[in-house]
């Protein structure tokens, strides 16, 4: 049984179609990336499985059941939760505020508090910072904190919009390891991002996403290496 | 130096009510960034409503507050639910001329079934009046400080410490995100205007005891200076609103006591144009930057 099936997925803004028939598999346990460019549809179609954007068409089956008209809560209740793109920590809340809003639908106190203490290990600068307020926080923290947080919902899918935007080469490579530790200890991760070279390297499996259709499709590694992805989004075949 | 303190004390007591009505307006433009400009009608409708229950129920003081809250919150829920909600993505200019228009609805409404008689409560309060040194503090000026400082301590509670408050905030913050965390929107837009609305109830009804009078369009005022004390201390803060209130009752009742009391609003807009002038963003606004 595949955890999320995404079956030829339509959203329009206004006439404009962002996503025009997309498909995509993640199977349970697995690093699934779609990789495009700017304007590609890759936003848009995490937004759609979310439920924060309206589709046009299609459908989105997650643990077999649709959820193509759920309310995000009750998506995010059913454990499919989303790292937005540009953190979207939440300014004004300091960070123990931010984390907590995380398990904002969990009843399991002792849980909650379980997994708290997880995530200052796996993050120990927001235990540093856990007072302050999430907007004085520097931009790899607050990709750290809305990781984080989306973790305090205890996710059987993890949904990446851009973890790597605007962070340094260093952070970089951090965040990404972070993200190989999330999928061991069980959860499966889609994960959205224009540093090709860096998702392919630690993803099961590919997407390719142009213009709203995919365009390639296959085992990260072979993706890596194909010439067109090379060219199009590796910087050429150096 | 008397008659300083004791105008003072006229300030604070009219002041508290400013603030309490202020919070309303800041908390709503906050989560929802529309200025509920029915909100000093509502504050009207807690004026009538504790007018009822005193005068043909019999209430007390503190049950009679409590009806008038809880009414003002359901009236306020409802004015979202049935005039805002349906708007929520539209220009923010469509639900402001839809809050003027709900505005005139519950003024008018009320006069048509209340006529323009003003209308006088049953003595629920003893007259007693306390002497402290050179100024007099009475009964119902005690009575709207403490109400006014248990309700705030209660806000601050529920806005800072439980997991409804904190709901609000992060809505108010980025509602996208606050969707994405399983928060209904909704919910939360609909929980704020009960609170606010609670307040604005309990403020008229303050309001209505100080001055023994309730009549239909006794919100309009009231209510836009206690919007110029929002803006005053930032709209969308909620220690601004409570300062701002305070400063604008102060203010007014200084202005009344040393100038004149044809100056008395005057003075109230004379303070708006310069806070828009000299720091748009009031007394505790932020200057929203986002890190990206």
């Amino acid at each position: 049984m595949s955890l999320l099936e995404v079956k030829d997925l339509h959203v329009h803004y206004g006439v404009i179609e962002a996503l025009k028939g997309v498909s995509i598999t993640v199977e349970p346990g697995q690093i699934v990336t779609l990789i495009g460019s700017n304007g590609a549809g890759k936003t848009s179609l995490l937004q759609a499985i979310s439920g924060i954007v309206k589709k046009t068409g299609g459908d989105i089956l997650f643990k077999d059941a649709s959820i193509y008209k759920a309310s995000p809560r009750k998506i995010v209740q059913g454990g499919l939760v989303q790292v937005p793109e540009g953190r979207h920590v939440f300014p004004g809340l300091s960070v123990y505020e931010n984390l907590m809003m995380g398990a904002y639908l969990r009843k399991d106190k002792k849980e909650i508090a379980n997994d708290l203490k997880t995530v200052y290990e796996r993050f120990p600068i927001l235990e540093k910072r856990k007072n302050q307020d999430a907007s004085t926080l520097s931009g790899g923290e607050q990709q750290m904190l809305a990781m984080g947080r989306a973790l305090m919902a205890r996710p059987e899918l993890l949904l990446l919009d851009e973890p790597s935007m605007g962070l340094a080469p260093i952070l970089v490579k951090e965040i990404f390891s972070i993200i190989q530790d999330i999928q061991q200890t069980g959860t499966t991760i889609l994960l959205v991002e224009q540093n090709a070279r860096m998702a392919l390297s630690i993803a099961d499996y590919a997407y390719v996403l142009e213009t709203g259709r995919i365009a390639l499709q296959g085992p990260a590694h072979e993706l890596a290496e194909s010439e067109d992805v090379q060219n199009a989004y590796l910087g050429g075949g150096k | 130096m008397e008659q300083f303190l004791q105008q003072l004390i006229n300030g604070l007591s009219l002041g508290s009510i400013y603030a309490l009505v202020a919070l309303g307006y800041t908390m709503v433009y906050g989560i929802i960034k529309l200025i509920n400009f029915a909100h000093g009608d509502v504050y009207m409708i807690g004026a009538y409503t504790a007018f009822f229950v005193t005068t043909y129920l019999g209430m007390g003081f503190l049950p009679a507050l409590l009806v008038c809250m809880i009414v003002c919150g359901i009236l306020g829920v409802l004015i979202e639910r049935i005039a805002y909600k349906p708007l929520r993505k539209a220009p923010r200019i469509t639900a402001l001329i839809t809050a003027i228009g709900v505005s005139y609805v519950i003024e008018y409404t009320t006069q048509f079934f209340m006529g323009t008689t003003t209308r006088t409560y049953p003595a629920i309060l003893p007259t007693t009046t306390w002497q402290l040194g050179p100024v007099s503090i009475s009964y119902i000026q005690m009575v709207i400080f403490s109400v006014t400082i248990v309700l705030m301590i209660l806000l601050t509670l529920i806005v800072q410490k439980t997991k409804i408050g904190r709901a609000m905030r992060a809505v108010s913050a980025d509602e996208n995100a606050a969707k994405l965390m399983g928060i209904s929107v909704d919910n939360t837009i609909s929980f704020t205007f009960l609170i606010g609305s609670a307040l604005a109830g309990a403020a008229g009804m303050l309001v209505g005891l100080y001055y023994n009078a309730a009549t239909p369009l006794m919100g309009m005022v009231p209510g836009l200076k206690a919007f110029v004390a929002a803006v005053f201390g930032g709209i969308g803060s909620i220690p601004g609103a409570l300062v701002g209130g305070l400063f604008i009752g102060i203010a007014e009742t200084l202005v009344v006591a040393y100038g004149s009391s044809l100056y008395r609003d005057a003075i109230v807009y004379a303070i708006l144009i310069l806070v828009l002038i000299i720091k748009p963003t009031g007394l505790f606004g932020k200057n929203e930057r986002e890190k990206v």
